[in-house]
């Protein structure tokens, strides 16, 4: 499975937002809104009590999901008809204690069941993932995103390249979300040190990434970005909804 | 090697492993390739011994509390970790991890603190070494605790207020690994207890382990055996039960008791006893016990003690709790503040609160008269007297 391809030299926008956020039952009307206004491929969140990979507005929707009802359980019930409104790529991103306890067999089959392509659990490492999970995950079709930050070796960037089989997040700076790329010489040297060496898998860059500028920098060497923290930023506030085109536009056009 | 200790792959059974974020996958391999290393060196190892010696004052004494031998119609001792310099166990960590973050070039050291305690250890051993220091600490802890944030303030320490979540321990321990993702290169990360990621809950009871060190020498001078029959010690995430009972694991005849804080009562919904209401999970980067709800959110504790009150516990004594080599056992507030009281009327010492929960519980346990019992006495009450006076009206 590859569902993340670059079309026609077109960089791929990725968006990321909380599920359960602003409102509990607004997770899949806002999935349907970033297809139909041009958004590439999804990362719907599922809210957890102690995101320490998360900055202040993605730690705020996640709370606010929490106090709205939003768990595991009820995010994949909501998702039943994902696919009836979405078409493009989904991927659940998320903790792996929630995970866990849901267990990790039922999350599989759930995430196969209702149409999800892949799941990103950042404290999820790999050496857990290959002993204990990769199996599972794979008997579903479920793809398991890794991470690669500026600090990552190349032998680990190597193994995580052959255990990858939909796209590589690779992170912009070592830091945690919501903060602002920088746009300078360092991070162009890091994109194009990744993107040289050949990797099997498409790149995608996130955090950090936030408007027109920081999405075509980060596209310059990779296949597209993913814009979190800049968008659940604008949910919530009068008529968002409306203004989920225009956002997409703003980056896109 | 024992079972009750590490593996190679950083697992006590089931437990621990390092569940961490790829942004910090460098830092904590540094630290697990290096740790040993630099503890093993003999320069490490002289200076280490001779600040616990010097600095802290260590030897901590093992004192025979004869009032409260009589009161409990057997033999006990007191592992005097309240004597060391800044009033608990906890320096004895922050010293061993403040020559490593040196030696490993570090030039800034960030920690989490709950009461202060750790805040404290953490920030003197940075005055000492002249090393810059930040400590998280929650929003209500910072207004719960206003003498230790002094302290820590005086040592040149930055406090800064985490404001997320419930503001509590918890939550200055996720705003310290953010930080640490965030400085990556020259930041080092003083964990106060034996949680965390591999390798730090080894780490961690390893400087600690210099408890059951001293302690097995002391008893066999005054008593010409080296074992106890029980142990007692009071778990938080469990760094002086860490200590405390390291040299005695693979003694299967000395009986270990870890006592966490039942709070108003175990099933009052306002409790820290994570062994009897935990389920097994991740926080904090590995694999253990934690209080949670069903899907899998950490669930805010509650005890009187502000260094008990942490949803989960290490992944040693989650290991030694299913395994069944430790009894983890728990006791309510007012049990604890009465045991506090006690000790203070009986033998003229105030213990922190932590400590009381492991006095109470020799109350619970029917003695027959010629056991050698030690109790850890990890730290002193002289930052609970706010709440010693309210709960007493004194």
């Amino acid at each position: 499975m590859n569902t993340i391809e670059k079309k026609e030299g077109n960089p791929l926008l990725s968006i990321y937002f909380t599920a359960g956020y602003p409102a509990l039952d607004s997770t899949i009307q806002i999935a349907k809104k970033l297809e139909e206004a041009g958004a590439d491929f999804l990362e719907i969140g599922f809210p957890y009590s102690d995101p320490v990979a998360d900055g202040p507005v993605i730690q705020h929707s996640s709370e606010v999901a929490l106090a709205n009802g939003m768990t595991v359980k009820k995010l994949f019930e909501q998702l039943r008809e994902l696919r009836q409104h979405v078409h493009i790529p989904v991927f659940l991103m998320g903790y792996v204690n929630p995970v866990i306890q849901f267990g990790v067999e039922k999350f599989c089959e759930e995430c196969k069941n209702v149409g999800v392509d892949g799941v990103i659990i950042p404290d999820l490492p790999m050496y857990e993932y290959e002993d204990l999970y990769k199996e599972t995950f794979e008997k579903n079709g479920i793809a398991n995103i890794f991470i690669v930050t500026p600090q990552t070796s190349t032998e680990r960037i190597r193994k995580i390249d052959s255990l990858s089989n939909s796209f590589i997040y690779l992170l912009s700076s070592n830091a945690t979300t919501g903060k602002t790329l920088d746009v300078g010489e360092d991070t162009n040297a890091y994109f194009k040190r990744i993107h040289d060496l050949q990797l099997k898998n498409p790149l995608i860059v996130g955090f950090g990434i936030s408007n027109k500028e920081t999405f075509q920098k980060a596209s310059q060497y990779t296949a597209g970005a993913i814009i979190g923290s800049a968008f659940v930023k604008r949910l919530g506030g009068k008529d968002y909804m409306d203004q989920i085109p225009d956002f997409i536009q703003s980056i896109k056009g | 090697m024992s079972i009750y200790q590490v593996n190679e792959k950083g697992y006590y059974g089931p437990f621990g492993g390092a569940y961490i974020p790829e942004m910090l996958y460098p830092n904590v391999k540094e630290l697990r390739e290096e740790y040993l290393k630099i503890i093993e060196e003999k320069s490490f190892q002289e200076e280490f011994n001779q600040l616990l010696r010097d600095y802290v004052g260590r030897p901590s004494p093992l004192y025979h509390a004869k009032r409260l031998s009589e009161k409990y119609g057997t033999t006990i001792y007191l592992k005097r970790e309240d004597l060391n310099h800044t009033g608990a166990h906890k320096i004895n960590n922050t010293i061993g991890q403040i020559l490593l973050a040196e030696r490993l070039g570090k030039k800034r050291i960030i920690a989490e603190t709950g009461a202060g305690q750790h805040g404290v250890a953490t920030a003197t051993v940075c005055a000492l070494k002249g090393i810059q220091c930040a400590v998280y600490m929650g929003e209500i802890d910072i207004q719960r605790q206003a003498p230790n944030v002094a302290r820590m303030k005086m040592m040149g320490a930055e406090v800064i207020a985490a404001t997320s979540g419930s503001k509590t321990l918890k939550d200055a321990t996720n705003e310290a690994l953010r930080d640490w993702i965030n400085n990556p290169v020259d930041t080092h990360y003083i964990i106060g207890s034996v949680v965390g990621p591999h390798p730090y809950p080894d780490m961690v009871a390893r400087f600690q382990s210099i408890i059951s060190e001293e302690t097995k020498k002391q008893l066999l001078t005054k008593t010409g055996k080296e074992n106890p029959d029980i142990v007692l010690a009071c778990v938080g995430g469990g760094s002086n039960a860490a200590g405390m009972f390291y040299h005695f694991l693979d003694d299967e005849s000395v009986q270990l008791y870890a006592v966490e804080a039942a709070g108003h009562g175990v099933d009052s919904g306002e409790s820290a006893a994570t062994t009897a209401l935990g389920k097994e999970g991740v926080l904090h980067g590995s694999r253990s016990i934690l209080m949670q709800t069903e899907d899998g959110q950490v669930i805010e504790p509650y005890s009187i003690s502000a260094g008990l009150d942490y949803p989960g516990i290490g992944p040693q004594h989650a290991w030694l709790f299913k395994s069944g080599r430790g009894k983890y056992v728990s006791i309510t507030d007012d049990e604890a503040m009465r045991a506090g009281l006690e000790l203070t009327r009986l033998e003229g010492i105030i213990p922190a609160i932590e400590s009381s929960h492991a006095l109470a519980y020799l109350a619970k346990i029917p003695f027959k008269g010629d056991e050698t019992v030690v109790v850890c006495l990890s730290g002193r009450g002289d930052k609970d007297l706010d709440n010693y006076m309210k709960y007493f009206d004194f």
